[in-house]
């Protein structure tokens, strides 16, 4: 594993650079400052050839998003121009750091690798003798990494900026009077003329109700049955029209007329008649076999 | 007939009793009268400036008009309210950042920009958040969704449109340690640089431009 080709000394970010390296802790340029604190141990200077403590290294990868971040914070830090990156620098200072990772059995996520074969394809196309034709397909194999690189860290930027956006519930809080009404639960409006209408159908109910009690009770056909059977005790033939009284209601006698049939059913009384319309009478099935 | 002060004492009203933005159109049908939505707006820019030195604000964003606390006195507000917001992770805010400049934008897209896996939870929290949302799917193998950001996100940020996002940085801009920036106006066919050469100007034109 060779040293990173590295400028000795971190160099204060020039004019115009806008952009913080993310682990800037870490390589902060004043050695007297703190440079991290790894355990409750302060460390006031970079370590040579690594620039971090082994056991922070870790908390270093945390700080990075991905290969990308990890590409650009090396392109920063050692002042590269990333429209024009050297690639051989790049790919060694990168390899670096993921063969550090490999060594130390820390998980690495498979974009560094991938990123790490992306580094070195280029790398190697760029060794090769470039092709003379005019035409397209002659594109700088660095292009699409530096599109790449570009769109990300515009992306990096603007998550920032928006981050730095006042938002709602952080920065400020809705401003909302307290209006009871608008709150409270909104009810239905009662005028007189409703508290009439339901006091009505609430006594038509009431009387619906109590009817069909009574009815329950009064029209049994079983009541009606023995009621037959106690006027043909006396024997002989009853008219089947006496059985009735019309004056009491349709409901008595249909129920009464139920009994009939129902009478019938049990053979306890006989209906007969001698012609068409001519009249039915009604007698005891018993009585007729004494 | 109400007067012009009349009808802005009612917006005023509506405004601070509304639970939510209200929009110039729901404004307008407090009235009985026809009062064009322009002089609702005049009416608006008025009350604004009416409340320009108080402790609260009256903003316009993406739903409609609504008062706010002013964000100077947030510090002071947050003595009464200490639980603080939490802050979004770099990943959340990225993705965010992708989604609002990028959109309408497949989980694919994001990963590619970021160069990363990106986590369900971190859109979780998005949707969650209710600043993101599936506006459809995209008509390849698979069938990814498609994800935009929701009114609700330009509102919470007080914005009125996209077009009120942050500008986007010129990257190459920051990243240019030449004294002179690079001119980027000039779409010069580059001269072929050495890997380690410094940036020639066409050469970083050129990339720039690709990079767009």
């Amino acid at each position: 594993m060779s040293e990173p080709a590295q400028p000795a000394a971190p160099t204060p970010a020039p004019g115009g650079a806008l952009v913080a390296s993310p682990p800037s802790a870490l390589v902060a340029s004043a050695p007297s400052a703190l440079v991290a604190k790894v355990r409750g141990e302060p460390f006031t200077e970079l370590p040579l050839d690594l620039y971090i403590p082994p056991d922070a290294l870790e908390v270093f990868f945390d700080t990075f998003e991905g290969p990308l971040d990890l590409l650009l914070y090396l392109i920063r830090k050692a002042n590269l121009d990333i429209l024009d990156i050297p690639m051989a620098r790049l790919t060694e200072q990168y390899m670096e750091y993921v063969e550090v990772m490999r060594t130390r059995n820390l998980e690495l996520a498979a974009e560094y690798l991938v990123m790490a074969a992306m580094l070195m394809e280029i790398k190697s196309r760029m060794l090769l003798p470039r092709q003379t034709m005019p035409d397209a397909g002659d594109e700088d194999p660095r292009a699409e990494l530096v599109r790449r690189l570009l769109e990300y860290e515009k992306m990096k930027l603007a998550g920032q900026k928006l981050d730095a956006l006042p938002q709602l519930g952080r920065d400020f809080f809705r401003v909302e009077v307290w209006v009871e009404q608008a709150l409270a639960q909104r009810l239905p409006q009662v005028n007189v003329l409703d508290l009439q209408e339901a006091w009505r159908a609430l006594l038509v109910r009431a009387k619906m109700m109590q009817h069909h009690r009574v009815t329950r009770e009064e029209l049994s056909v079983r009541e009606h049955m023995s009621l037959i059977l106690r006027r043909l005790r006396s024997g002989g033939f009853a008219e089947f029209g006496e059985l009735f009284e019309p004056g009491r209601g349709v409901p008595v006698l249909i129920v009464n007329f139920l009994a009939v049939l129902e009478l019938v059913r049990e053979n306890l009384i006989e209906v007969t008649q001698s012609e068409s319309f001519a009249p039915i009478y009604v007698k005891l099935a018993h009585a007729q076999s004494e | 007939m109400l007067s012009p002060s009349e009808v802005k004492t009612v917006l005023e009203a509506a405004l601070l009793a509304a639970q939510e933005p209200l929009p110039v159109s729901e404004l307008r049908k407090m009235f009985d009268e026809e009062i064009g939505a322009d002089t609702i707006r005049r009416l608006l820019e008025e009350l604004r400036e009416a409340w320009k030195d108080r402790g609260v604000e009256l903003v316009a964003t993406a739903s409609g008009w609504r008062f706010q606390t002013r964000v100077s006195y947030q510090k002071f507000l947050e003595r009464i309210h200490p639980e603080k917001a939490p802050r979004y992770s770099r990943a959340v805010l990225e993705t965010l950042a992708i989604v609002a400049y990028r959109q309408p934008v497949t989980r694919g897209d994001i990963e590619e920009v970021r160069g990363v896996t990106v986590s369900a939870e971190v859109i979780g929290r998005l949707e969650a958040r209710g600043w993101v949302e599936v506006i459809g799917h995209k008509e390849v193998p698979g069938r990814p969704a498609l994800y935009a950001t929701t009114k609700s996100f330009l509102d919470d940020l007080g914005l009125r449109s996209l077009q009120e996002l942050p500008p986007l940085e010129d990257i190459a801009k920051t990243l240019d340690f030449t004294p002179t920036p690079p001119p980027d106006s000039q779409p010069a066919p580059a001269p072929r640089s050495e890997p380690d050469s410094q940036a020639a100007p066409g050469e970083s034109a050129t990339a720039q431009h690709s990079a767009v």
